[in-house]
């Protein structure tokens, strides 16, 4: 166990590696520069500043020496300052992250909470019509264009309604919690339902493939009841595997919140990488998508370590 | 019956998959036919009109005017057009680099495939929108590259086909490595068959099905990351219309013309959900099994 932990953090720390160098240079390649705004800001400018000011910022130096020094400070615990917030870039991040964590973990407790018995349902009833419903609602879950979602719901229950507020985020200090809730309905409902559909198609093809296998025959005819074997052999088989589909989902879930942030001006952790890249912040726009990276490789790790957890059949194999 | 008679019967038995593929056909055939169609109705599609600003449907348009007063339906045409184009475009282009690549590491096997299988497992756990987001910010100017009109329909195919490759090499590396122990490969190379040979005629159309099913799959899924990022105002750029860029100011026009918002994404919907159903039945068709 021990040693395969540590062959998947030598791996995760390799691709985060790559990807750190990757971002640093794709980046770079935006239109406009640091400099190119600071001009735009200040027309009082000579040419002399600005070469002085690339040379202070080290622009004027190739990419991969600029990424070195980079990487060398980010390995320092110094992520550099962001350029539209005048702040160290990592102090904004983690002033996001609890409102990212927030919606993400309530949207995930929503569609596992939707995905598990409907999944299961389906499965039990194969081939009949409410497994074809269920189907149909799934398909219709992962085909709705997420941010098309957020505008129907907002122009149903914000506009036509006005049960909700549309978007926005209560201002510190002078709102309640149930004023927070009320912000909080749509884009959790909006990121939930979409997800859901995934998740239920994974829960019902775990589940039918358990159902096949010989120990259900087996059980059965031991004379145990179709309910007991569904709950004592056939759940527990079924749910290994959707454990590790939910932790590997984890990335496409921040992408959903990503786009979930922006819709209803939500003030997360997406919504702050999204505005970093649109304005040219790079060491924000950059430690946001490390960062990014960084958990979902952590909730593969999870996923793996749960999986060998769960099935001791693998950690035979293993020899770990 | 020939195999292929047998496929046609389970996928007809389908008949969302089918509903799904008429759908996308007459879908296509209207999209194409869409300067046909804005002759006969008297409709353009960027012609911009201020006096019917948001006009409600009539004779003049059919489905009503956008906020510049272009016609509406003209516009869902041409978006549709451009959306289609993306979504096979980049599903065969990410298709064609899966199916070399997987071919490689599994006929080859060693180093590569393992570089490879390190590789794809990196791409597949990323977050793709963030991603996707920087690759379609990055200034072409700077790779030196032209700036033409079609350039971010270029570039939408290119970035999604980038990132997209991963689970068509990983479906044909598996069947390729299978494939490499058996008995009929074993006989072509005894036969003298080269490696090339034997990746391209035998093990090849072994694992066109499953290609051809996870490729018909990944398009509903470009048409909606195109569909995201032209939203964003980072895909296809306007006064070109495609469903996600019509979306884009739906926020703000959603108090005067909801319709303006209603209609593109519909269409996205129901594109999506058709080719997702279209995949759906060729898995039942081509794999018996499953």
């Amino acid at each position: 166990m021990s040693r395969f932990l540590a062959g998947r953090l030598l791996q995760a720390a390799i691709v985060l590696a790559v990807m750190s160098f990757v971002v640093y240079g794709l980046i770079g390649l935006m239109p406009g520069d640091p400099i190119d705004a600071m001009i735009a800001a200040d027309p009082e400018l000579t040419s002399e500043d600005t070469e002085r000011l690339k040379a202070l910022y080290g622009l004027d130096r190739p990419v991969w020496e600029r990424y070195l020094a980079w990487a060398g400070q980010a390995l320092g615990g110094d992520f550099g300052h962001s350029r539209i917030y005048h702040r160290p870039a990592l102090d904004l991040l983690a002033e996001r992250l609890p409102h990212t964590a927030l919606l993400m973990g309530l949207a995930f407790a929503l569609s596992v909470a939707i995905a598990l018995p409907t999944g299961i349902f389906a499965a039990l009833k194969a081939n009949r019509f409410a497994d074809y419903a269920v189907n149909f609602l799934c398909f219709a879950g992962i085909s709705t264009p997420p941010f098309w979602l957020a505008i129907m719901a907002m122009l149903l229950f914000s506009v036509t309604l006005g049960w909700l507020p549309a978007t926005g985020w209560p201002a510190a200090g002078d709102a309640g919690w149930l004023e927070r809730l009320r912000h909080l309905v749509l884009p959790v409902a909006v990121l939930g339902l979409l997800s859901a559909g995934g998740i239920t198609r994974y829960v019902r093809a775990s589940m039918r493939e358990a159902l096949r296998q010989d120990y259900v025959r087996t059980a059965r005819a031991k004379g145990l009841s179709r309910a007991a074997v569904v709950r004592r052999h056939v759940l527990r088989n079924a749910m290994i595997p959707v454990v590790t589909i939910l932790a590997l989902d984890m990335g496409a879930l921040f992408s959903g919140a990503l786009i979930t942030e922006i819709m209803f001006g939500y003030p997360g952790m997406g919504a702050l990488i999204y505005n970093a890249v649109m304005a040219n912040d790079y060491n924000l726009a950059l430690v946001g998508l490390l960062f990014a990276t960084f958990t979902t490789l952590a909730a593969n790790i999870a996923a793996d370590g749960a999986y060998v957890a769960l099935d001791p059949r693998i950690a035979f194999r293993a020899g770990a | 019956m020939s195999p292929a008679a047998l496929a046609w019967l389970r996928f007809r038995r389908h008949r969302a998959g089918l509903a799904g593929a008429v759908f996308l056909l007459l879908l296509a055939a209207a999209a194409w036919s869409a300067p046909l169609i804005e002759a006969a109705l008297g409709i353009d599609a960027e012609s911009v009109d201020l006096f019917s600003r948001y006009a409600p449907p009539s004779a003049a348009h059919p489905l009503g005017a956008d906020d510049l007063g272009r016609d509406l339906l003209a516009r869902l045409l041409r978006g549709g057009q451009v959306s289609l184009s993306v979504g096979l475009a980049a599903a065969f282009i990410a298709a064609l680099i899966g199916t070399g690549l997987g071919l490689l590491a599994g006929y080859r096997g060693g180093a590569f495939d393992t570089a490879l299988m390190r590789l794809t497992d990196g791409v597949i756990a990323l977050p793709l929108l963030p991603l996707l987001i920087v690759l379609a910010a990055v200034d072409p100017a700077k790779l030196g590259l032209d700036d033409g009109t079609d350039a971010s329909l270029f570039r939408v195919i290119a970035i999604v086909a980038l990132v997209g490759w991963t689970t068509v090499a990983r479906l044909v590396r598996a069947a390729a490595l299978a494939a490499r122990a058996q008995d009929y490969v074993r006989a072509a190379r005894a036969l003298g068959a080269g490696s090339g040979r034997i990746a391209l005629r035998h093990i090849l159309p072994n694992v066109a099905s499953p290609i051809l099913v996870a490729t018909t799959l990944s398009v509903g899924n470009i048409i909606l990351f195109e569909s995201v990022l032209s939203f964003l105002g980072l895909g296809i750029q306007p006064p070109a219309a495609s469903w996600g860029n019509m979306l884009a100011h739906a926020q703000e026009t959603i108090w005067q013309a909801p319709r303006l918002a209603v209609w593109p994404g519909l269409l996205i919907f129901a594109t999506v959900i058709a080719f997702n159903f279209l995949g759906d039945a060729l898995q039942d068709a081509l794999d018996p099994r499953s």
